[in-house]
C-alpha cells in the first residue's frame, strides 16, 4: 500500500468510480488515488487487463482515465480539485458513453 | 497577429531555466513553456512548495533547484505554466494548448529542454499495475508525500540508489533492493575511473548513498537476472535469480529503473539529424558547438540532448542562453568559456558511470513473450517476426503490428523497438532508426482543435 507521510495540505475531496477519495491539495489525480490505494486506473486496449500509473510524468499514458466526463486524461497531468468524478474508461465505454 | 519572441524555451527543468534567466537577463524577449504547474522540470519537481521535513529526506541536491527556480522566477523571462507543446512547424511556429484552449507563438530560437525519460524495463509482468518507474516513486514522493510501503526497487543505476537512500530517509525503506549489474562490470569500467575522479564528488556521492541504504539493513541482491514480476490484478512479488539461486519477495509494489535516454520528441519531429549513441545505449541529436540541432533554429539543451545529469543540464541551459545573446549582438563578456569548463568538468563522471550502468542485457533483448509496446500489448516476438517479413525498421514495424501506434506514441517503447530490431538484423540501431514522429505531439481534443486560433493569410503562408 501506499500512504502519506505526515505533514500534509489541504483535504480536496473528490471520487473515483463513484467511492469517495480523500486527497491533498496540489495532488495529481494519479497520486491521490494511489494514496488511497486505487492501482488499477483503467483496461488496456487490447486483452482489457488491469492498468495502473507507470511513469507519473505525462510520457506512459497507463494512468488515463475520465475525468467530468471528459475520456483520455491523464491522472498524472491533472490537479485534483473539488468534486472531480473520476472514472475508468472501460466503464464508461460499458456504458455506452464513450 | 501571431506574437513572436526572441527565445521561446520548451521545458522547465535545470536546462530550461537556466536557458530562459540567461538569455532574459542579456535583453532577449523569452518565453518558457512547460507542461507541469511549478518549475523544476522532474529531478527539482515542487521543489518551491517542498517543506523543511521533505526537503531532509530530498537531500542536497534536490535543493540545489531553488535557486535555479528562484532566479529564474526573478529574471524577465515570461513564465507559461501548464502549457503542453504539440506542434512546431519549420516556420518557427508553436502550437501549444494550455487551460483548454490552443495558442501560438512564433520564436526567432527555440531551445527544447525536454529532459529524459526512463529506459523501457520490458521484463514479465511489467505492465502490472503496482509497477512504476523508479523516477514515478521519487515524483510521488516530491509532490505529494506519498511512499510505497510494501515495496521492492529492481535495475540499476544512480537513481535507483538515490531514491533508495530517500525512501529510507523516509522511514519508508523498501523490502529489497535487486540490482541487475552482471558480474565483471567493475572491471570493464575500471579505465574509466580516473577520468571520474575529476568530477569525484559523484562517485562520493553514490557510495555514500549505496552506504546509507545498506546501513538501514534493507537487503541488497547483487547480480540478479531473469527479473519477472508476479500477479494476476496487480503486483504480488517479484521473482529472480542472484547468487545461484531463484528468489521469491512478496511486496505490492515494484520500482523499475535501468537508467534515463533523452526524450527526442521535438527534435524527431522536426527530423532533425539523430545518432545512436553507443555508450549510453540510446539515440541522442546531433548538436554542434552552440547546441544548435541539425535545423539551426532548434536548439536541445539539458539530457534531452544527450544524458549528462542536472548540473550538466543547467551548465548548457546557461551557455546556450548566454550564447543567443552573443549571437543577437550583445557583448561577450568570457562567461561562456568559463561554463564551458566548468561542464566538461562535470562531465568527467559519465563514462565511468555509463560503462558501469550500462542497460542490463536482458532489457534490451527481451524474451519472445515478453511485451515490450505497452499500448498495444505486442511482445518482442511479434517484434521479431515482422523483421522476418522484411520490416527493415520501426515504422514499417509499427504499420505491420502497431508499435508505438497507441497513445504513449512510442515515448515509452520507442527505443527498445529499434534496439530489438537492429540485434535482429545483426546491426547497430542507427541503421533500423526511429519511429517517425508527428504532429500532435500530444493528443489535443477537437473542441479544442476546432477553435484553432490563427485564420487568413497567416495560416496559408505555413509551409506544408
Amino acid at each position: 500500500m501506499a500512504r502519506r507521510l505526515a505533514g500534509t495540505g489541504t483535504a480536496v475531496r473528490f471520487s473515483f468510480e463513484g467511492m469517495a477519495v480523500e486527497a491533498s491539495a496540489g495532488d495529481t489525480v494519479a497520486a491521490a488515488l494511489l494514496a488511497a490505494g486505487h492501482r488499477n486506473l483503467r483496461a488496456s486496449a487490447v486483452s482489457g487487463a488491469p492498468r495502473g500509473p507507470y511513469c507519473l510524468m505525462g510520457a506512459c499514458f497507463d494512468c488515463m482515465v475520465s475525468i467530468d466526463g471528459v475520456a483520455g486524461r491523464q491522472a498524472c497531468m491533472t490537479e485534483v480539485a473539488p468534486g472531480m468524478d473520476v472514472r475508468r474508461m472501460a466503464a464508461i465505454l460499458d456504458d455506452g458513453e464513450g | 497577429m501571431i506574437r513572436e519572441v526572441d527565445v521561446a524555451v520548451i521545458g522547465a527543468g535545470p536546462a530550461g531555466l537556466a536557458a530562459a534567466t540567461e538569455a532574459a537577463g542579456a535583453g532577449l524577449s523569452v518565453v518558457l513553456l512547460d507542461e507541469q504547474p511549478a518549475p523544476g522540470g522532474q529531478i527539482y519537481r515542487a521543489v518551491e512548495g517542498a517543506d523543511a521535513g521533505l526537503m531532509h529526506i530530498l537531500g542536497r541536491d534536490y535543493a540545489e533547484g531553488r535557486a535555479l527556480v528562484a532566479a529564474f522566477r526573478a529574471s524577465p523571462a515570461e513564465y507559461l505554466p501548464g502549457a503542453s507543446v504539440w506542434n512546431i512547424g519549420t516556420d518557427r511556429l508553436i502550437d501549444f494548448s494550455r487551460g483548454g484552449a490552443i495558442a501560438c507563438l512564433r520564436a526567432a530560437s527555440i531551445v527544447a529542454a525536454t529532459g529524459a525519460l526512463e529506459r523501457p524495463c520490458p521484463i514479465p509482468g511489467w505492465t502490472l499495475p503496482g509497477v512504476t518507474t523508479v523516477g514515478a516513486l521519487q515524483i510521488l514522493l516530491k509532490t505529494s508525500a506519498v511512499v510505497e510501503d510494501d515495496l521492492v526497487l529492481a535495475g540499476a543505476g544512480p537513481l535507483l540508489w538515490l531514491v533508495a537512500s530517500q525512501l529510507v530517509a523516509a522511514g519508508a525503506p523498501p523490502r529489497a533492493v535487486v540490482e541487475t549489474v552482471p558480474k565483471g562490470r567493475m572491471s570493464a569500467a575500471l579505465s574509466r575511473l580516473p577520468g571520474a575522479l575529476r568530477s569525484a564528488g559523484y562517485l562520493r556521492k553514490g557510495l555514500g548513498l549505496i552506504a546509507a541504504v545498506r546501513r538501514a539493513g534493507v537487503a541488497v541482491h547483487a547480480h540478479a537476472e531473469a527479473l519477472e514480476v508476479e500477479g494476476g490484478a496487480a503486483v504480488t512479488g517479484l521473482r529472480f535469480r542472484a547468487g545461484g539461486r531463484e528468489h521469491r519477495i512478496a511486496c505490492s509494489a515494484v520500482g523499475l529503473h535501468q537508467g534515463v535516454i533523452p526524450n527526442q520528441q521535438i527534435s524527431r519531429l522536426l527530423r532533425c539529424d539523430h545518432v545512436w549513441d553507443a555508450a549510453q545505449h540510446c539515440f541522442r541529436p546531433v548538436l554542434d558547438a552552440h547546441f544548435r540541432t541539425s535545423v539551426p533554429w532548434l536548439h536541445v539543451v539539458g539530457d534531452a540532448g544527450g544524458i549528462g545529469g542536472a548540473r550538466a543540464a543547467a551548465l548548457q541551459g546557461r551557455i546556450v542562453g548566454l550564447d543567443l545573446a552573443v549571437r543577437a549582438g550583445r557583448p561577450d563578456d568570457g562567461r561562456i568559456g568559463a561554463l564551458r569548463a566548468e561542464l566538461d568538468r562535470d562531465l568527467a563522471v559519465r563514462p565511468f558511470l555509463e560503462a558501469f550502468y550500462a542497460p542490463d542485457p536482458a532489457i534490451l533483448n527481451p524474451a519472445d513473450s515478453t511485451i515490450v509496446c505497452r499500448c498495444e500489448e505486442v511482445t518482442a516476438g511479434t517484434v521479431r517476426a515482422a523483421v522476418r517479413l522484411g520490416a527493415p525498421g520501426p515504422n514499417q514495424v509499427k504499420s505491420l503490428i502497431r508499435t508505438g501506434m497507441g497513445p504513449c506514441q512510442g515515448r515509452v517503447c520507442g527505443v527498445a523497438v529499434s534496439t530489438i530490431i537492429a540485434a535482429a538484423q545483426g546491426a547497430l540501431p542507427d541503421r533500423a532508426d526511429y519511429y517517425r514522429i508527428r504532429p500532435p505531439l500530444k493528443p489535443v481534443p477537437l473542441t479544442e482543435l476546432a477553435a484553432y486560433p490563427v485564420i487568413g493569410p497567416e495560416v496559408e503562408a505555413r509551409e506544408p
